[in-house]
């Protein structure tokens, strides 16, 4: 499979899954060729809805539209909608509607536009409402599984998307499941725990840090809440170091997760790699490398960490 | 200043523009086109402001709301003194104090971060009620998109403004600008949640409402100054304008709301906003040494 976005997957499979299933409708603000649900607009007449620049609005008719028996997607930028938090925890958690809220555009990988227009601290707003899970797929075939699934699943549900494309890291016979995480590569120094568009690096990081003599587990952790406790428990007590690595806020992100469940249950040293402060506008390559999310920052930071 | 010098600066911005978006490989050019002749009268035909003291308490300020037109904002900045014209072309790269969409703290002269559509309002009614309690003689400048007034914040905002501050503190330093340029990202207004009628909308929430030509300096300026003039209220102006304004191939058209022209498009574009045809384009090239160097200069960007 060649490289994709993994909001592109996530449109196509849309388009494909509402053939099969008329309760999906979609739902957006202004940004339909961006989140990439115009094709399933065009391709279902009266399913994809447009409410203008207007995304707390979109929140609650995806409510009452999920309360009347459908399965609305709502989209937007991560930042733009999940920034309507409170209309989200009341009208869609607290409501218990079944409403899928997808947000593309994630993290400093965006580039030129800046800060504003990047979801860094989505993941943190989302994981402390208590009933929507939150999917973020590391390729084109974990997006389609990941999309596939979140039309099962009942219940809020929220789905973090790339505007970059994203290599393939997945083995075409692996399966996403909720509350599951994959290990990509075995390694027994040190596990790298990363999601999304982060996956990649930390692959390619290990390789590197591979040559220099040190064995780097990575996982691939699509599935940031719930997370995979047994995997987590099971690579920190073998490798005794983690690392996370992910394009969004050191702060209540994968990293926080990760560090709220080890130290419960595992206590183990833990590194967080991902953004300390606003984000800013750069080429994506520049902007990875100046926030140490690339694969040379990742495997420096983890030589650091081994005090190697 | 006169009316033909104002469309000449106007004209100037436009061309760095182009230039700072061919640079910069993306950003927003249809917006940026259309809200300029409005940017240019006020900040060169009214503006009391300092470029070397951005911080000055009594200077008016600007919110542009719509803040993915900020290459706009930043042409006339640069103009005005806030920071080196050379500077323009560091737009969006890495480090620079030019940010895709407006940043308060990375550049003195911002008076407001925006870019995510609907907040500028509300920041502006707060500068504006500052202000008065300040017994400041500064005024605010908002400027809201079309597609942007459908964010719910807005409507919070229009309602409170003509009651913010009364009876003591009214509003009425505040001018409220819309650029209706009827569209919006994903397609034109109408198609997408249509804004009619418009006027009527504002006027039923208190406010003072003029309609003019957005592109016409002298419409511009009358319309500032009776604003000014109002008592008791702050005061909004529909300004229609046309998306992506002197450039052909961008007006009207929504494709151009976001994507930066390619070197051979920009040069193409210039000449239009010159207002050079091609026949005559390669001698006007000849006399003129600044546009030879700006199409040099963009002649040697990667074409892609
Ligand atoms: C809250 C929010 N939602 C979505 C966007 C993405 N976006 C950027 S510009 C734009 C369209 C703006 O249209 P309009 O206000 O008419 O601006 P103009 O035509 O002047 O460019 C959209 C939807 C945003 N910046 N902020
Ligand atoms: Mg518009």
């Amino acid at each position: 499979m060649p490289a994709k976005a993994s909001r592109a997957a996530f449109g196509e499979a849309l388009v494909e899954l509402g053939a099969r299933d008329d309760r999906i409708v979609t739902l957006d603000a202004d940004l339909s060729k961006s989140t990439m649900t115009a094709r399933f607009a065009r391709t279902y007449p009266g399913r994809g809805f447009n409410l203008g620049i207007a995304e707390s609005n979109m929140i609650g008719v995806g409510a009452g539209l999920a309360l009347a028996g459908k399965i609305p997607f709502v989209c937007s930028f991560a930042c733009f909608v999940v920034g309507r938090f409170e209309t989200i925890r009341i009208s869609v958690a607290y409501t218990g509607a079944n409403v899928k809220i997808v947000g593309t555009h994630a993290g400093i990988a965006i580039g030129e536009d800046g800060y504003s227009q990047m979801g860094l601290e989505d993941i943190a707003c989302l994981r402390a409402l208590p009933n929507v899970p939150i999917i973020q797929p590391a390729d084109e075939l974990e997006t389609r599984q990941a999309v596939a699934y979140a039309v099962e699943h009942q219940g809020p549900l929220y789905l973090r998307l790339t505007r970059q494309s994203l290599e393939p890291v997945c083995p075409a016979d692996s399966r996403f499941r909720l509350g599951r995480w994959l290990t990509l590569r075995p390694g027994n120094d040190v596990a790298l725990i990363a999601s999304g568009g982060t996956v990649f690096n930390a692959l390619e990081a290990a390789t590197r840090l591979q040559s220099e003599g040190v064995s780097a587990e990575v996982i691939n952790a699509a599935s940031i809440k719930p997370l995979d406790e047994d995997t987590l428990v099971r690579a920190a007590t073998r490798t005794r170091r983690v690392v996370t690595v992910e394009d969004h806020s050191i702060f209540g992100g994968l990293g926080g997760a990760v560090a709220e469940t080890l130290a419960e249950v595992a206590p183990t040293p833990l590194k967080r790699l991902g953004v300390t402060g606003f984000g800013e506008s750069g080429d994506p390559k520049g902007l990875y490398a100046k926030h140490g999310l690339d694969p040379a920052g990742i495997a420096a930071s983890v030589k650091k960490f081994l005090n190697r | 200043m006169a009316d033909g010098q104002l469309d000449a600066i106007a004209r100037a911005c436009r061309v760095q523009i182009i230039r700072m978006l061919t640079h910069a490989g993306s950003g927003h050019p249809g917006g940026s086109l259309s809200v300029i002749d409005l940017l240019v009268t006020i900040v060169f035909g009214r503006l009391r402001h300092d470029p070397r003291r951005p911080d000055w308490a009594d200077r008016d300020r600007i919110v542009l709301s719509k803040g993915h037109a900020v290459p706009a904002l930043y042409t006339v900045m640069a103009r005005a003194g806030y920071f080196p014209e050379s500077q323009l072309v560091t737009l969006r790269q890495l480090g620079s104090p030019l940010q895709g969409h407006p940043d308060r703290v990375a550049l003195p002269g911002i008076e407001a971060a925006t870019g995510s559509l609907g907040q500028g309002l509300s920041i502006s009614l707060g500068m504006a009620l500052g202000l008065k309690l300040a017994r400041s003689p500064a005024r605010v400048y908002c400027i809201l998109g079309d597609g942007e007034i459908q964010e719910g914040q807005v409507w919070e905002a229009a309602m409170a403004g003509p009651k913010l501050g009364q009876p003591d503190h009214p509003l009425d330093n505040l001018t409220v600008i819309v650029d209706y340029n009827r569209i919006q990202l994903d397609d034109f207004v109408a198609k997408i949640l249509d804004l009619e009628p418009l006027l009527a909308k504002w006027q039923a929430f208190g406010w003072p409402v003029q309609e003019i030509d957005g592109h016409d300096v002298a419409q511009i300026g009358k319309a500032l100054d009776q604003a000014e003039a109002a008592r008791g209220t702050p005061a909004l102006i529909v300004a229609h304008t046309v998306k992506g304004k002197g450039v052909s191939f961008m007006e009207n058209n929504p494709e151009w709301h976001g994507k930066s022209p390619k070197p051979a498009e920009a040069i193409a574009a210039i000449g239009e906003i010159l207002g050079v045809s091609e026949a005559a384009w390669p001698d006007y090239l000849r006399t003129d040494a600044t546009t030879r160097a700006l199409v040099d200069e963009l002649g040697a960007l990667d074409p892609k």
